[in-house]
Order: C-alpha cells, then structure tokens, then sequence
C-alpha cells in the first residue's frame, strides 16, 4: 500500500520531466555534422598578415641598404650618452656596474634589445676592467647573458678579464628576485645601475633602492605602466621604442639599423593613414577604419 | 585560529617585519629574510618546473608514444654542454630555437595588439559640436605627436622638435596619471599587510589569554 502511494507520488513528476525534457529538445535545431580541424591560416586576420608583409619588405630593403654602406642617419637618444658617462664613473669610482635584463624570458622582444645592450655595455666595461654584475631572473637568460658578456669582452680583445661568477642566477619568482636584487645594490654598492627590459612591479623597489645608494641609474622598458617609476627614480630613461633604438644604435649592427629605420617608415605611414581615417571617420565613412580591426 | 596557524602566521608576521627593517637600513633581519625568499623561491621553482613543464611536457607524451617530443628533450640536453668547455658551442642550437620561435611568435602578436588595435582605435571622429568630438581631436594631436616622438630618422629640430616636446609632455601626462594610480594600489597593498600585523596581534593576544587562564592551547 505504501509503496503504491509513492508510485502514484512520483508518476506526475516523471510524466513532467518526459514532456519538460521532450519540449527542450524540440526547441533546438539539429545542426549539420561539424569536424573540427587545424587550419594554418586565419582569414580573419589578412589584415594582420598584408601589414606584417609589407612591414618586412621595409625591414629587408633597409637591411639590404645598411650592408650596402648606405648611410643610415639615427639622432643621439640622451640615455645612451648617460651609459657612457655612467662606465667612466664606475672607473673613477673603483666600483662595479649593475645591469638588470629585467624578468621576463628569451621569447619576449624586450628581453633579446636588453641583450644587445648588455653586449655593448660588456664592451665598455671590459675597456676600463669595471666588474659588471648581472643578476638574473631566468635560468634562459642566463646563458644568454653569459654569452653576451663574454662576446663583448672578446670584441674588447680582453677575453681574460670576463668572469663567469659575475653573471649570477638568482630566483625566478619575482619579488625574491627584486630583494635579491636590492640586497646587490646595497652591498656591492655600484657606481651605475642600468635597468633595460621588460620590468613589472618590482621596477620602482629596484629603482628605488639604486637612487637611496647614490648610483647613476640609466633605465629602458617598454612596459607602459612601470614607465613612470624609472622616470621618477633614474637618471634616464629610455622609453618604449627607445629601448629597441638603442640596441640598434650602440650595436650599429646593419640588420638592427634596418629595423629601426624600417619602423621609422611604418611610423609615417600609420600616422597618414591615421590622419586619412579620421578624416573618413568625421565623414561618416567606416569602411577604411573596419579594415584595420582585428577581431 | 589553532596553535599551528598562530606559530605559521607567526614567522608569516616576522618576516613582514625583517622586510620592513629595510626602510631603516640594510639589517641583518632584511638579510636573512632576503637570503630565505630567495633560496625558498629558486627551489620551489625547480619543483614547480619539475611538475608543471617536465613531466606534463615530456613524461607523459613519451610515454603515450609521441616520439616528436624527443626533439625538445635533445634540445633542453643540449643546454647541459655548457658545463664543457668543449662541447659548449652545441648549447647554441638550443638557444637559437628558443629565441627565433619566442620572436617569431610575438611579432604577429605585437603587430596585432599593440599597433593594429590602438591603431583602429585612434581613427576617431572629430568635430567641435560636443565635447566626445572635442576630445577626440585631443587624443589624435597626441597620438600624432608622440609618434613623431619615436622617430630616430631626424633630429629633434624646428617644428619638427616642437611636435616632439608636445609628444612627451602627451606621455608624461600620461606616466603621471599611471603612477598615481599605481601607487594607489601599492598603499593597498600596504593596508592589507598592516591589517594582516593587527589582526594576528589580536589573535596572537587572545590566544595568550587563553592559554594562561585555561591552559589550553586550541
């Protein structure tokens, strides 16, 4: 008798979730077989894809004009006459030169300019036999960092005075590796701290603690949010772009050099085709603007 | 909070307060907090590295058979002649890999977040009927003349360096606005760890009290 009352109990609901259940599946549609597969290419980003083209076709004609000798004019950028001087205090000084790549790895873009710069700094120091301290925060860069250092000694001709220890791996989780950092600048107390890379929050603790110790501090990232630390606490500062010019300036290497100049030339014609479709847009023209947008 | 939360939140409080020694001067408790988050963090990573990038990476798929992953492994192997004076010159392949696939990578991607998107999104009307208008012709004076800026092919003269100074005084703006709101987080940051000092203070107080009237730890 009992367990008939819960039959009769339950019957209504289990009719209602047959009907509810029947009724969902009637209100979708049954769509067409769909197979998903790897596609090499995205129509959608064609636009990404035609300005990347043309953008190398400037790169390689200036690259090309670069190795031919042609003369390629790049203005003075202040923060790199400050390394200079920066080097030469050092000397004066008898104190060691500091230089940070930065925390992130050999795939980021800021990461491989701040090599070159170190290269060329290496080339520097080793001139004035100046220690040139890199503490690192990836154990990548590291070896990147050693082979930099010691090629710009090499192009030095002062092979022998590179010293391995001096390019140190210290944490790869950042805010150890801002202490760490803190604690070089505080100890070894050097004369120059050159900041070039991509820095997040840990910029101002470093930049901060290297103007409380005294030390000429020239800075370059392209990280727009740690950019107003290194221009409150440096020297100088190397901004966005300039980090890339700079690599391509001290190192006057023709495939650098022809980058730059090729960006110079995208720069111009963004900035006419910027004017171009203002102008269209004021117009209530929108097709011009719709085909740079990238979903 | 029980007896093993008070003594962890206890050297959690501790080593807040070695780093905060720093604002004084370079202590030996900055030291030796420094030298522990340091060493702690460099093994860890190399746990995390283990766990996270060897064996999901490697392990698995070698074990399900796909062999293509031996390429990586040789790759990574070969970062270990560096330790050979000799042999040293191999670990340069590995290098030029990494760093030519990393930059091959990003170009598209730089090209499409941080030109294609601000560009798009700077082709604005213009006008003087309302104020939206108004400040679209700001935005475009400022984008144009901070891109002249950033051009290396001219010296900084005449109008030309004029357009320039408008440029970074357009970024400087623009750095002021960013700083003020980056310290804003920064001082929250710093509420939050001085809440975190008072609220054990008062844990570690009442536990005290607990524990000398009753004789109980929790």
């Amino acid at each position: 008798m009992k367990k008939l009352c819960w039959k009769i109990l339950l019957l209504p609901l289990f009719i209602y979730f047959i009907f509810f259940s029947y009724s969902l599946a009637s209100e979708t549609e049954t769509s067409a077989e769909i197979i998903s597969a790897t596609q090499w290419f995205n129509p959608q980003r064609i636009n990404v894809f035609i300005i990347l083209i043309v953008f190398f076709a400037f790169v390689l004609y200036f690259i090309q004009k670069a190795k031919k000798g042609g003369s390629l004019f790049v203005r003075r950028i202040a923060g790199l006459d400050a390394i200079e001087d920066a080097v030469g205090r050092a000397t004066e000084m008898g104190k060691p030169i500091l230089y940070i790549s930065g925390i992130e790895d050999m795939d980021n873009l800021q990461t491989v300019a701040s090599m070159i710069i170190l290269g060329n700094v290496a080339e520097m120091v080793a001139a004035y036999d100046v220690p040139l301290l890199v503490p690192v925060c990836l154990p990548f860069v590291v070896t990147v960092a050693e082979e930099a250092v010691k090629q710009g000694y090499a192009k030095a001709g002062r092979p022998e005075a590179y010293n391995r220890d001096n390019v140190r791996y210290l944490t790869s989780e950042q805010f150890a590796y801002a202490a760490g950092v803190n604690g070089i600048m505080l100890r070894e107390k050097p004369a120059a701290n050159f900041m070039f890379g991509s820095f997040y929050a840990e910029s101002l603790l470093m930049a901060e603690t290297g103007l409380s110790t005294g030390a000429i501090q020239v800075a370059g990232t392209a990280n727009i949010h740690q950019l107003p630390f290194f221009v409150v606490a440096c020297d100088f500062t190397l901004i966005g772009e300039e980090l890339f010019a700079a690599s391509a300036y001290l190192s006057r290497e023709p495939k650098l050099l022809g980058s730059l100049k090729a960006s110079d030339l995208a720069k111009f014609l963004i900035m006419v085709m910027l004017v171009l479709g203002v102008l269209l847009e004021t117009f209530g023209i929108t097709k011009f603007t719709s085909w740079f947008f990238v979903q | 909070m029980g007896t093993e939360e008070i003594i962890w939140n206890g050297v959690a409080a501790f080593l807040v307060l070695c780093i905060y020694t720093f604002l004084y001067k370079d202590t030996p408790l900055y030291k030796f907090a420094e030298h522990l988050v340091v060493g702690v963090s460099a093994g860890y990573f190399a746990v995390i590295l283990y766990y996270n990038g060897f064996v999901p990476k490697l392990i698995t798929p070698l074990k399900q058979g796909q062999w293509v992953y031996i390429i990586p492994a040789i790759l990574g192997m070969m970062m270990w002649t560096r330790f050979s004076k000799k042999w040293s010159w191999l670990s340069r392949f590995s290098l030029a890999f990494y760093i030519g696939s990393g930059t091959g990578f990003a170009i598209p991607l730089y090209m499409q977040n941080y030109v294609l998107r601000q560009f798009s999104s700077s082709m604005l009307p213009m006008g003087f009927s309302s104020w939206a208008l108004f400040c679209n012709i700001l935005i475009i004076i400022g984008v144009l003349s901070a891109l002249v800026y950033f051009f290396f092919s001219k010296e900084h003269t005449g109008i030309f360096g004029g357009t320039a100074k408008i440029g970074i005084w357009t970024l400087m703006i623009g750095f002021g606005a960013g700083f003020g709101l980056t310290v804003m987080g920064r001082i929250s940051l710093l509420a939050e760890r001085v809440v975190f000092l008072r609220e054990y203070l008062l844990e570690l107080k009442y536990y005290l009290y607990l524990l000398f009237k009753y004789g109980l730890p929790l």
